[in-house]
């Protein structure tokens, strides 16, 4: 649990290294399932993180155990970040039984109730309102555990947030709104889909303190993370952090791509978050060539086997596919 | 024994389930300082307080899934939605996410919750205050759906229906809400996913649910002064349907009428008819015959009574089957 918000230096020193792993992990596991997507070893939708790291990885440090994450589709690397095991995620991209929803969910709806991982979501809002109620149950129980709840901007057009945001300032409680604004919503730009695109004013006028970071920047995510994450815990109502961030490859692997301008991704790629921390941490001296060199190494193994393990998993039997629908076992 | 309304029995089962259990919260608009507009939570806030019986904003996907997060929470939350035509706005979440959390977490997570709905027409309402559109919930897997239609099983069912682990949406027929029977606090309740033969006929056998039981045990009553001797069974638990007790009359009486106020078209009756013919068909006299709604929108207040079947449609239906 942390209890003091890190300032940027103090993270550099301490806690930098480590976030820098963790996006890097992150990067090559979703690079992978590109390839692996392309192989068919993954099939349905798969969509990608890669340019917005900074957000899963920067957030969810922020989180104690006790606390809860309520993710979206887009939701890999919070599933990682959040410590879903690889080979259990690996898994259940390939829809295996060994997967962290036995290969029901998929790539869009990893889900590990153990770790207070409410998922992934393929409705978009989906996660809002829930996220309302444990907050709700937390502060009936006086418990002091806040729920992170991750949407894109998109889903701020959805009726949900809005109940939600006001239900949770209404009632002031423990929930970390967290708007991972990669700027399109699919393929709708944030200027064509809302009329006011400052989406921390439309927060704010719910009655919630509420502001904007660089997403590019993981030492200024989590340094706004913790700040917001005392603030919540601390009594002090939902909060609204609005993480402006890009997403380098397109919203699925079907999506084309063809309401941006290269120049644009082409200009937001020289802001990525990983070349952007290993540059800094390299430059001063906190991390050496050889250190991210072996941190390349690990990660690649770990890939390697949560692949030949979501391999060699069984499919779940299909007259399993009763179980876990309601609380007894029911013919079909 | 004590005498009571409908309504009044979901009010005392309400009662004892928080009594007995703390984690049992109500959310709902208006049902609070108000007890709800079918007054069904009347007094309830006054005697546990404004956390256990939450008056909210209009938001009924907020309020559902506020209560998805209660339960995952440990709570046993029991959400009003006002009428059966505000469901609408909370479908995408029951059916989205409430039906699907625990597939979805191997069986980790459950969702003891409650959803009440005011059921049906016959109150002059028209339409988003007189559907019946409990057929779109029970064609949806991982949730459990069930209906009352008298108080001693809306006393017991719904105290049933919070202890129950999975979620269950729990139909009120609210032109009933007020219709009086006697309820034995201390007698032990039916099993609440059991259909009730609640009159023993063996010329033809009559299927309801909700406010038709009552309709159906009238056109029986009716019946029986023309000597025609008619079996009325009441569902009560729409899913899991309890087809044995279905399957036991209908081989008895060898004819089946089944009547519900929603539409006929890909109704419950449907459903019921189909599994018949499969399990009796060798002592079927003659064809299963449905008696509902019109697959049209709610008609105005002055024409409900030519839409919602009665008596005369029932009988006439009984007769045809009969005549066969």
């Amino acid at each position: 649990m942390t209890a003091l918000a890190h300032d940027r230096e103090t993270l550099l020193a301490q806690g930098a290294p480590a976030l820098l792993r963790q996006m890097i992990r992150v990067r090559r596991f979703e690079e992978k399932c590109v390839e692996l997507y392309s192989a068919t070893k993954i099939r349905g939708f798969l969509h990608l993180c890669i340019g917005e790291e900074a957000v899963a990885v920067g957030v969810i440090s922020s989180l104690g155990p006790g606390d809860a994450v309520v993710s979206t589709y887009r939701e890999h690397g919070h599933a990682l970040a959040r410590g879903v095991p690889m080979n259990a995620v690996m898994a259940e991209m390939f829809g295996k039984a060994t997967g962290c929803s036995r290969g029901r969910g998929g790539s869009m709806h990893l889900f590990d109730a153990d770790l207070r991982f409410y998922g992934g979501n393929a409705i978009v809002g989906g996660g809002m309102p829930p996220s309302v109620g444990m907050a709700l149950a937390d502060r009936m129980n006086d418990r002091d555990d806040v729920t992170a709840c991750i949407f894109g901007e998109g889903a701020m057009a959805e009726g949900e947030f809005h109940e939600s945001a006001n239900l949770a300032a209404l009632w002031h409680l423990p929930v970390l709104f967290v708007c991972e604004n990669n700027r399109y919503a699919m393929g709708t730009a944030l200027a064509r889909e809302h009329a006011e695109t400052d989406l921390t004013v439309r927060a704010a006028s719910y009655g919630m303190v509420a502001w904007a970071v660089d997403g590019m920047d993981v030492l200024a995510v989590r340094e706004a993370a913790e700040r917001a994450i005392a603030l919540v815990r601390g009594g002090g109502g939902p909060c609204f952090l609005e993480l402006r961030t890009y997403r380098f490859r397109a919203h699925s692997m079907y999506d084309p791509d063809r309401y941006r301008d290269k120049a644009e991704i082409e200009r937001w790629r020289q802001s990525d978050p990983i070349p952007r921390l290993t540059g800094e941490l390299l430059a001063q001296g906190v991390v050496s060539d050889d250190e991210v060199a072996t941190w390349e190494g690990e990660i690649a193994q770990e890939i390697e086997a949560a692949i030949a393990s979501a391999e060699a998993a069984p499919l779940e039997p299909v007259s399993d596919l009763t179980r876990f629908v309601t609380s007894e076992r029911q013919t079909p | 024994m004590s005498t009571m309304t409908i309504a009044k029995g979901i009010n005392n089962g309400l009662r004892v389930a928080m009594e007995k259990d703390s984690r049992v919260v109500l959310m709902g608009e208006d049902i609070g300082k108000l007890g709800g507009v079918f007054r069904v939570t009347d007094g309830l806030q006054k005697d546990f307080g404004e956390d256990r019986v939450i008056d909210t904003p209009l938001a009924e996907a907020g309020i559902v899934g506020t209560a998805i997060g209660m339960a995952l929470r440990g709570y046993r939350p029991v959400v009003e939605i006002q009428f059966d035509g505000f469901i609408y706005p909370a479908f995408d979440h029951i059916v989205s996410q409430v039906a699907k959390m625990r597939a979805r977490s191997l069986g980790k997570v459950k969702l003891p919750m409650v959803i009440r709905i005011p059921v049906g027409g016959g109150i002059g309402a028209v339409e988003h205050h007189s559907e019946s559109n409990e057929a779109y919930f029970a064609h949806t897997a991982g949730l459990k759906v069930v209906c009352c239609s008298n108080a001693e099983d809306a006393y017991w069912m719904i105290q049933q229906a919070i202890e129950t682990d999975d979620p269950v949406l729990f139909y009120e027929p609210k032109r009933r809400y007020w219709d009086k029977a006697e309820v034995d606090e201390t007698a032990a309740p039916r099993e609440l996913f059991k259909a009730q033969v609640c009159r023993e006929g063996t010329d033809a056998t009559l299927v309801a649910y909700g406010p038709m039981v009552k309709t159906c045990l009238q056109a029986a009553e009716a019946a029986a002064g023309e000597g025609k001797n008619l079996e009325v069974i009441d569902l009560r638990s729409l899913s899991p349907l309890d087809m044995d007790v279905i399957a036991a009359s209908v081989e008895k009486t060898g004819r089946m009428v089944v009547v519900h106020e929603a539409s006929t078209f890909l109704g419950l009756g449907a459903e019921v008819a189909a599994e018949v013919q499969q399990r009796c068909f060798y002592h079927l006299e003659a064809p299963v015959l449905r008696v509902g709604g019109y697959n049209l929108p709610y008609p105005p207040s002055k024409l409900e009574e030519e839409f919602l079947p009665d008596l005369d449609r029932v009988l006439d239906a009984v007769d045809r089957s009969l005549a066969y």
